[in-house]
Parts: C-alpha cells; sequence; structure tokens
C-alpha cells in the first residue's frame, strides 16, 4: 500500500511518519508537498506533527488553508483512511475534520513523556489491528495537546464511539494523574463519524521500535495495512470487526 | 551613534591600527565594521594564542578548527559535524530570546556545513534556586531552547544542568548541535570565483542585535538591563525553512560557499567568506530585504537578526537556486558579487561607504599575550581541613541531602520541556550521562556528552580542565562509544584581569594535555569571556563536548541496572578526596581543597575497557560517578528502572573520622559502577586486572532499597520510592511549592 505524508512548512514528524511506513512497516510512504493538489493515488493520508506554519497562530489555523488540504478533504469524504498526529490532529480540528479545539497544557509546558494511551475503538482503519482495550506506550511531545469540547459535544462522541484513544493507567483506567495534558474525558484521540479519519496527540510513528523505547504503535499502521489490503475496519467494509 | 572609538569598545591604540590598516581615518560604517569584527567574541583575540597549543588533527578529523563547525570520519561515507556554542550574555538579559537564538546560530552552524543536525545538547549553570530572579532566568532559558529546538524538530537528547552562586548574576547557556553529512556533501564558507554572485538569503534585516557581539565582550553591571535591545529575537519556523532550503540547495552542487550571519551578522560572513577564500566581496546594502525604514549602511552591516545566511553561488546557476528558495516562499537576494581585489566593499545605492582589506578584519585582528599571573586565592583554597568541620553528619542523611541537592537532583522538570524523541533515533533518553543517536542508513550510533566542574577548575584550572575532558569521554565511553572527537565552550571572566587570564590559560592547557593522552582531537568550539557582573566571575568553566562512535548501534549500553540478580561491579577506586566535593558544598557551604588526582593512563585503560566490554556485551550498564561520588551513582543506577542494590564496599582511610564520608561522597576520578550478569563478573575482573585497573565486585542487583555496607557494617539503608520521590522532584519543588506540602 502507499501512504501520503504531507509535508507542511515547519512539519516536523513528517520524516519519523515516512520512515514508520517506508522502513519499518516496509510499504511505500510519498512526501506530499502542502502546494500539492494532488496525493498521487495514496491509499491512506498522514498529516504529521510539527509546526506548520510556525503555529505563531493557533496551532493547525493556518495549514487548513493550503492547496492540498482540499483534496485531503475530499479523499477524506470518499471515506478514505487519514491520520492526523498530533499537529496533524491540530490541522484536522481547525479544518472542521473532527470536532473540538486544543487549549495550551494545563502545566503550561511543552510535554515530552511517555504515555499510556487504551485503544477504545478497534473498528477504524488504524485501530482494526488492536485488541480492544489495548494499552499502548506511546509518546507524546506538544505544548498544547488539552482537547476541549462542550459537553453536548462531548456526550455525542461518546455515544457514537467516537472517542478513539484515552490517556489511562496500565489497568486502563482513565484517572487524572493519567492524564497529561488536562484533555476532556483524557481524550488522546478521536474519529470522525464516518470513523474513517482519525486523529490523536500521542505519536504511534516514534513508537515503532523497540530499540527506541517503545514498538506499541506500530499497530496503527499495521491496521491502516489492513484496512486497506484486506478491507478490514472502518469504512472500507462497513461491517464491524468481531469485538 | 558616534564615532567615538571608544564608546565602540576600542583601544586608542587598536584605533590607530585601523588608521594603519587604511591609511586614512575610518568612515562611521568602518569603525562599526571593525568594533565587532575586533571584539573578543568575533576576533579571540585574547585567547587565539592558548587555543592554539590545543590538539586539533588525528586520522579521523575531516575539518579542525576555523570553519563554521568540525568534523570527523564516523564511517559509511558519513561525516558528524558538531559545535558547541555560547549565548550566556543574551540569555542574562532575555533569557528565554536569549537560549532561544543561541539554540538557532548552533543548528545554522551545522546545516551551513552541508549536515542535517540530529541532535542536541546543552550545558546550562545558573545560580542557586532559592532566588527568584534565578528561578525566572532558569525557567526562560529552558522554555527558549525548548521553544526553538522543538519548533524546528531536532532532539534535545542530554546535556547537564549545574548550580552555583557565582552564575546569579551571569548564567552559562551553552548548546552544542550534531548533525550528519556525506563526506562529499561538506560544504565550506569561503567566497571564490571572480564574478560569482553573493546572495543574502532568510529572515529580513532589522535593528535588532546590533553590537550584540560587543555586548559579549563587556561584562555587566546594573545597567545591563539597558542592553536589552542588542538581544535579538528567534524565529524558529524562519529557520526550518532555512534549513530545508539550505539542504536542498546543497543536493545542486550550484553553491561555491556558505555561512550564517551569527554574531556581527552580515559583516562577519562577508569578511571571514572572503579571508578564507582569499577573495573580495562587493555588496550593496540597499539590496538587503529589510523590516524597518531608514535603516543606515552601519545599521544593516552589523544587525544581528536572526535566520539570515549569506551565500555565493556559481555563476549561471541563478535561477535554480532562485526556484528552490521560492518554493519554501524565502527571500534569496542577490546583493554583490566576488571580486579579486581581496577587500570587502560596502555600498548604499552604489556609492561605496566602506573599503576594508578583509585580512584586516579577520587574520590580522588584534592579538594579545595577556599578562597572566597565579590568583591569590588558589593557595588559601586549596587548603582543606577536615578536622575543622567537626563530627560529620549520619551517612543517611548526608545521602538525602545530597540527592535533593538540585544539581545532582533529576532534570526531569528540564529535560521534560525538551521534544527528545523526534526524528526517532534517541537510544538512549536524556536524565544522566551520554545522550545515544542511532544513524539511521548504518548499523552505527553515536553517544554525546557535555561536562565540566566548575568548581574543580576553580581550585586548580589545570586539574579541572582535565577532569572535565575525562568525565565527557568517560560518560561516552559507558555508553559503548569510543571517543572520536571533540568540541568546547570556555567560559570565564575578564581576560584584561592577569588572574583570569591565568585560569584560563592553565585550563586550555590542561584540556589540551588530557585531549592527547586519551587521544581526542578537538574540532572546534568557543570562547565566552568577560562573564562577570559587578566585577565578580564565573567559576571557570570549560565545558567539552565528546562524540563518540559506536559500531553497532543494538550493543549500546544504558546506565540504569537491567535485572535482578545481576552482579555489581565497581571499576577505578575510591580515595580520601574530598577536594571541591558537592558534599563540602551541599553540607559546609565549602569550596575547598585540590580536586580529585587524575591518572591519564588508567583513565584510558578504563575507557579502552568500557568499549570493549560493553562491545562485547559483558557490561549490561554503565554510570560514571561523578557529583555525589558513589553513593549517588549507585542511586542513580537503582531509580530508572526501580531496581535495588545490596552492597559492600571497602572502607576509604580519611582522617578526623571522615572515613564513611569519604568512601561513599568523594568524586575521585576514572570510576565506574557496572553490572554483569551472574557468573560473568569473573570475566570483567580478568580484563581489568589485565588493563591494571583496580575493580571489585561489590554486591548485586536486588530488593526495592538502596543498601550500602562499609566492611560489613551498613551505613545507607533506604526504600528506593524515597530515594526516588527526594531525587525525582528536588526541582520541581522549586516550582510547585504547594504540592510539594501536599
Amino acid at each position: 500500500m502507499k501512504f501520503a505524508v504531507v509535508v507542511f512548512p515547519g512539519s516536523n514528524s513528517d520524516h519519523d511518519a515516512y520512515y514508520a511506513a517506508q522502513h519499518v512497516l516496509g510499504q511505500h510512504a510519498e512526501y506530499i508537498w502542502h502546494k500539492d493538489t494532488s496525493l498521487k493515488g495514496a491509499d491512506a493520508v498522514i498529516l504529521p506533527g510539527g509546526f506548520a506554519h510556525g503555529d505563531y497562530l493557533r496551532t493547525g489555523a493556518i495549514a487548513r488553508f493550503s492547496p492540498i488540504m482540499a483534496e485531503v478533504q475530499t479523499f477524506a469524504e470518499a471515506g478514505g483512511p487519514v491520520l492526523g498526529i498530533c499537529n496533524g490532529f491540530q490541522i484536522l480540528l481547525e479544518a472542521g475534520m473532527l470536532p473540538g479545539a486544543m487549549l495550551r497544557n494545563r502545566s503550561v509546558k511543552f510535554v515530552c513523556q511517555h504515555v499510556l494511551v487504551k485503544v477504545e475503538q478497534t473498528d477504524t482503519p488504524f485501530t482494526n489491528a488492536c485488541r480492544p482495550g489495548h494499552v499502548l506506550k506511546i509518546p507524546i511531545a506538544h505544548g498544547e495537546g488539552n482537547y476541549y469540547a462542550e459537553p453536548d459535544v462531548i456526550a455525542r462522541l461518546e455515544r457514537n464511539r467516537q472517542v478513539i484513544f484515552r490517556y489511562t493507567n496500565a489497568e486502563g483506567v482513565p484517572t487524572d494523574a493519567a492524564n497529561p495534558n488536562g484533555s476532556v474525558a483524557n481524550i488522546a484521540g478521536l474519529c470522525n463519524e464516518g470513523r474513517n479519519v482519525v486523529g490523536l496527540m500521542p505519536h504511534p510513528e516514534r513508537a515503532c521500535e523497540l530499540a527506541i523505547g517503545s514498538a506499541d504503535g506500530l499497530v496503527v499502521f499495521e491496521s491502516a495495512l489492513q484496512a486497506v489490503v484486506n478491507g478490514v475496519g472502518g469504512h472500507f467494509s462497513r461491517t464491524a470487526v468481531a469485538r | 551613534m558616534t564615532s567615538d572609538p571608544i564608546s565602540h569598545g576600542l583601544t586608542p591604540e587598536e584605533y590607530q591600527r585601523i588608521v594603519d590598516a587604511l591609511k586614512r581615518e575610518p568612515t562611521l560604517t568602518e569603525l562599526g565594521i571593525f568594533s565587532v569584527m575586533w571584539s573578543e567574541h568575533c576576533s579571540y583575540k585574547s585567547s587565539r594564542v592558548h587555543l592554539k597549543t590545543l590538539p586539533t588533527t588525528g586520522p579521523r578529523v575531516l575539518q579542525g578548527p576555523g570553519e563554521n563547525a568540525g568534523a570527523v570520519d564516523i564511517g559509511d561515507g558519513l561525516a558528524a559535524v558538531f559545535k558547541i556554542e555560547s549565548h550566556n550574555h543574551p540569555s542574562f538579559i532575555e533569557p528565554y530570546q536569549g537560549a532561544a537564538t543561541g539554540v538557532g546560530g548552533i543548528i545554522r552552524d551545522i546545516f551551513t556545513m552541508g549536515a542535517r543536525p540530529i541532535a542536541l545538547l546543552n550545558s546550562l549553570r545558573f545560580g542557586p534556586l532559592e532566588d527568584s530572579l534565578v528561578r525566572r532566568t532558569f525557567s526562560g532559558v529552558v522554555a527558549g531552547i525548548a521553544g526553538y529546538g522543538n519548533s524546528i524538530g531536532i532532539p534535545t537528547v542530554g546535556g547537564e544542568v549545574a548550580f552555583d552562586e557565582s552564575y546569579s548574576g551571569n548564567p552559562l547557556v551553552n548548546v552544542f548541535c550534531l548533525g550528519i553529512a556525506a563526506h562529499q556533501d561538506i560544504i565550506k564558507g569561503v567566497a571564490s570565483g571572480a564574478g560569482n554572485p553573493v546572495y543574502y538569503v532568510g529572515a529580513k534585516t532589522g535593528r535588532d542585535g546590533i553590537h550584540g557581539a560587543t555586548m559579549a565582550s563587556a561584562e555587566f553591571d546594573e545597567k545591563s538591563a539597558e542592553k536589552r535591545p542588542a538581544v535579538q529575537v528567534g524565529d524558529p519556523f524562519m529557520e526550518k525553512l532555512l534549513l530545508e532550503a539550505c539542504l536542498e540547495v546543497m543536493k545542486t552542487d550550484a553553491l561555491v560557499g556558505i555561512q550564517d550571519m551569527g554574531a556581527a551578522g552580515l559583516t562577519c560572513s562577508t569578511c571571514e567568506m572572503g579571508s578564507r577564500g582569499g577573495a573580495g566581496v562587493d555588496i550593496d546594502v540597499s539590496l538587503v530585504p529589510q523590516r524597518e525604514t531608514g535603516m543606515t549602511p552601519y545599521e544593516i552591516m552589523l544587525s544581528e537578526s536572526q535566520e539570515r545566511m549569506l551565500m555565493v553561488v556559481k555563476r549561471g546557476r541563478e535561477a535554480e537556486v532562485e526556484r528552490i528558495f521560492e518554493k519554501w516562499d524565502l527571500h534569496a537576494v542577490r546583493v554583490g558579487e566576488v571580486t579579486t581585489d581581496g577587500k570587502l566593499r560596502v555600498r548604499n545605492h552604489g556609492e561605496v561607504v566602506a573599503e576594508i582589506p578583509n585580512r584586516s578584519l579577520t587574520d590580522d585582528a588584534p592579538l594579545y599575550r595577556r599578562p597572566m599571573s597565579e590568583p591569590a586565592y588558589i593557595a588559601e583554597a586549596q587548603q582543606l581541613s577536615l578536622a575543622s568541620l567537626g563530627k560529620p553528619a549520619a551517612p543517611a542523611d548526608v545521602f538525602m541531602r545530597l540527592l535533593a541537592s538540585p544539581t545532582i537532583a533529576s532534570k526531569r522538570w528540564v529535560y521534560r520541556q525538551y521534544d527528545h524523541m523526534v526524528r526517532t533515533n534517541t537510544l538512549v533518553m536524556p536524565g544522566m550521562g551520554a545522550g545515544v543517536v542511532r544513524v539511521k542508513g548504518t548499523r552505527r550510533a553515536l553517544a554525546m556528552s557535555v561536562d565540566c566542574n566548575g568548581r574543580f577548575v576553580y581550585l586548580d584550572p589545570f586539574a579541572g580542565a582535565q577532569l572535565a575532558v575525562a568525565e565527557a569521554s568517560r560518560n561516552v565511553a559507558c555508553a559503548g562509544g569510543m571517543p572520536v572527537g571533540a568540541t568546547n565552550c570556555l567560559n570565564f571572566g575578564n581576560p584584561e584581569k592577569p588572574e583570569i587570564m591565568w585560569q584560563f590559560a592553565r585550563a586550555v592547557e590542561g584540556m589540551g594535555a588530557a585531549c592527547r593522552a586519551l587521544d581526542i582531537p578537538i574540532t572546534g568550539g568557543n570562547v565566552s569571556l568577560y562573564n562577570e557582573t559587578d566585577g565578580r566571575a564565573v567559576l571557570p568553566t570549560p565545558v567539552l563536548g565528546v562524540v563518540g562512535l559506536i559500531d553497532d548501534a543494538e550493543k549500546v549500553v544504558r546506565r540504569a541496572f537491567r535485572a535482578d540478580g545481576d552482579v555489581i561491579v565497581l571499576l577505578g577506586e575510591t580515595c580520601d578526596e574530598l577536594g571541591g566535593s558537592e558534599y563540602l558544598k551541599v553540607m559546609h557551604g565549602l569550596v575547598r581543597g585540590v580536586p580529585p588526582a587524575l591518572d591519564l593512563k588508567r583513565e584510558a585503560a578504563l575507557q579502552r575497557l568500557l568499549v570493549e566490554a560493553t562491545t562485547s556485551g559483558l557490561i549490561k550498564s554503565a554510570q560514571d560517578c561523578s557529583e555525589g561520588g558513589f553513593a549517588v551513582t549507585l542511586a542513580e543506577c537503582c531509580i530508572e528502572t526501580g531496581l535495588g542494590a545490596l552492597v559492600d564496599v571497602p572502607a576509604v582511610a580519611a582522617g578526623a573520622g571522615f572515613g564513611d564520608i569519604s568512601t561513599l561522597f568523594a568524586e575521585s576520578a576514572s570510576r565506574v559502577v557496572v553490572s554483569v550478569a551472574p557468573g560473568r563478573e569473573a570475566e570483567l575482573l580478568s580484563l581489568a586486572a589485565h588493563a591494571q585497573l583496580p575493580a571489585r565486585r561489590i554486591g548485586l542487583v536486588a530488593g526495592n532499597r538502596v543498601r550500602i555496607a562499609i566492611d560489613g557494617r551498613t551505613v545507607i539503608d533506604v526504600p528506593l520510592a524515597a530515594v526516588d520521590r527526594t531525587w525525582g522532584t528536588a526541582i520541581e519543588r522549586y516550582f510547585e511549592p504547594a504540592r510539594a506540602i501536599a
């Protein structure tokens, strides 16, 4: 399969997403410049982490106007799998492809560390290879990852099972101590109603090999492969995976 | 700005020298250009005669001092390009921007060489955290380093932070950056080929940072806050674009040379590039993109606005280069061309406003052999009478006090703010000791460490500098890295004082001797003088950054114990050496005595053994003993993996009832706590015996306590949880008092 890794000016985890897809997963990956208007036949799109356009305004606020984003929207509306990681998640929020917004971390500081996140739902193209309730050790690295949405939005997300990742302790319990940034309901990642667009603050691409501290994030890429090749999970087989 | 030489920081003699070089009075613009190029910061006029004595060559050295950064061969046709630089003065005046632009400057030095930066480290010094002004400086500096490095996507993988009163009014912010380049892609800061166009790229020029280099060449006093306009403002996004665009342009081979505009901005880059290439450079400042109106040629030439580069492009390749910068939405403006006359010629709308031989600004800048004399304090401070200290406190109490000392305590509060994992190469997380990154596309990894104990250097500059070299290279060797090169950042007080100059000269001698003995070439670095406030100098702090090569990334050794039942071995020997120790400072408020003795032959043998026994897989963990001595090191080995230790060590003979204290907290050199699988200690002990290194099996990795006995008598027995709490949160507690109470 082929991953498109969108490169915005200021993206800095583009290399890491590319490396995970191309060298660790062993699939194809291609960088797509933000001024491009074609995804060049990719099967899945990754909006990588970084500081697109410097993030001097709200994070992701300018990136959503990049020419490639119209194409990403069209791709997503057709059911194509789109993964936004960290800054990519922030861009998806600004683009209205996912609901809610990011506030500064409650510590008011940038935080880089490994955290534990529980996979809440496995019927998305980025979690279908996970066990339900699977707790993954994946790093975060952000200053604005404090997810916020109005209570009615949160209620709707929960009702629709759109919360995909949650910060928890090792037992999978979403405690306050396990919440590294103050996110509402310990939300670390979510999906759209179509379940094919997923955004998360932790960096699975930084956790694909034990040598660098964890290989737990690889399952996110393996899920995408499974979804595309076998048509398992999310939009590609409208039937939910056995859970 | 007046045309008065004194207000430009020049002496009457220096002014006369300018008149002689030009054979006429300088214009105001020329005076400004001379004043920054002849400042201590740019000319190294006080330090050069000493720096020349350092070892700078070796079979692996591809680029020694004199370029934007040094480079060493790391195999596979690749080079490690690295350098360390200070941003002390700006960081005191404006902590966030001062530190941020320090990071920006060193990153530019690395990618200017054609290397992709892959790791940052930093060496920081502050006053005591009890002082609210220090806390503000400390948190501002850390946030500034984080703000810049994180945005640009280069991981900060290690470093050191220490605290001492001498740094209260003059913090030290030294930043190290390392990049990787293919040998053939290394590009230099030269201007050559008459008629080749000179390009200005990057951010527009403003009035920020004018005379920054001059500011960094004077002491601080109560008026220093007024110098804030001399501090630049960083834009990491612009730098990220510049980085990517420059690396893309370098792939085309359309460049002759490139240099970043750091200290002394356009002035320094034009005359240095011209001087290196034996050519002249002719530019028109009216073509320079400006973000303010009405800027004079003087201001444009002296501005230190950030994120700017100067390039010489091969004639005929201009369009290719311009296209790449356009893609990244950057200005690439032709501002002049290379000439044959060896002069820096500056025009404004065509009219010549400065015309100076390049060499007079660079190679022919003043050179001083400043007077030196041994400071009076040394003989007195080296006297240490343990008997006068009274009965020492109980070892367990000292142990907990030391763990809570900010210099020893966990730096998690700091490194958690740095993105240390981006680029997915970080094999050893920050915390202590060396940072280690793998080199993608090869089997190799690089270990890096920056170290210096300023107290040792204060008490004996020669010995202290040697100990800094030994510690930095030992840290690298502990991870399995063979030291292949080093870079230094020499932070001292006012060189016009003979005592300071003596400290400097002795430290450089010591550093050179140690690097020669350990076979580590110094490929470049930086000197920061005038680190004084109101006449009081910082502890002399010659920081050394060492790069070590690990042939097999899978063999990297980490500092923490790995498994219950593993055998703990102490390599090296503890002696009655409390001089300059953290113990004396924390428990008695003293900086006294002589630093620990260092046998460079033994140190070299120890480092060879470490590399050999990590490569073979014999050693499972290794952590060097430094501040706080053996007991603190043992605790550090336990904390990360939560594995306890049960050890028994022989007593050190020391007078005045200080035997236990010395055994546990002396900072004797050339010691490492290692662990091996059960049954394999004999192998290690025999290797050590063969290398004539003292080594001893001292106990086991076991339980969840740190338990240390001396000759069978338990002196420390503390639950690991308590150790972790004290050590892990000591710095945080200065910032979150409410949480500490709860």
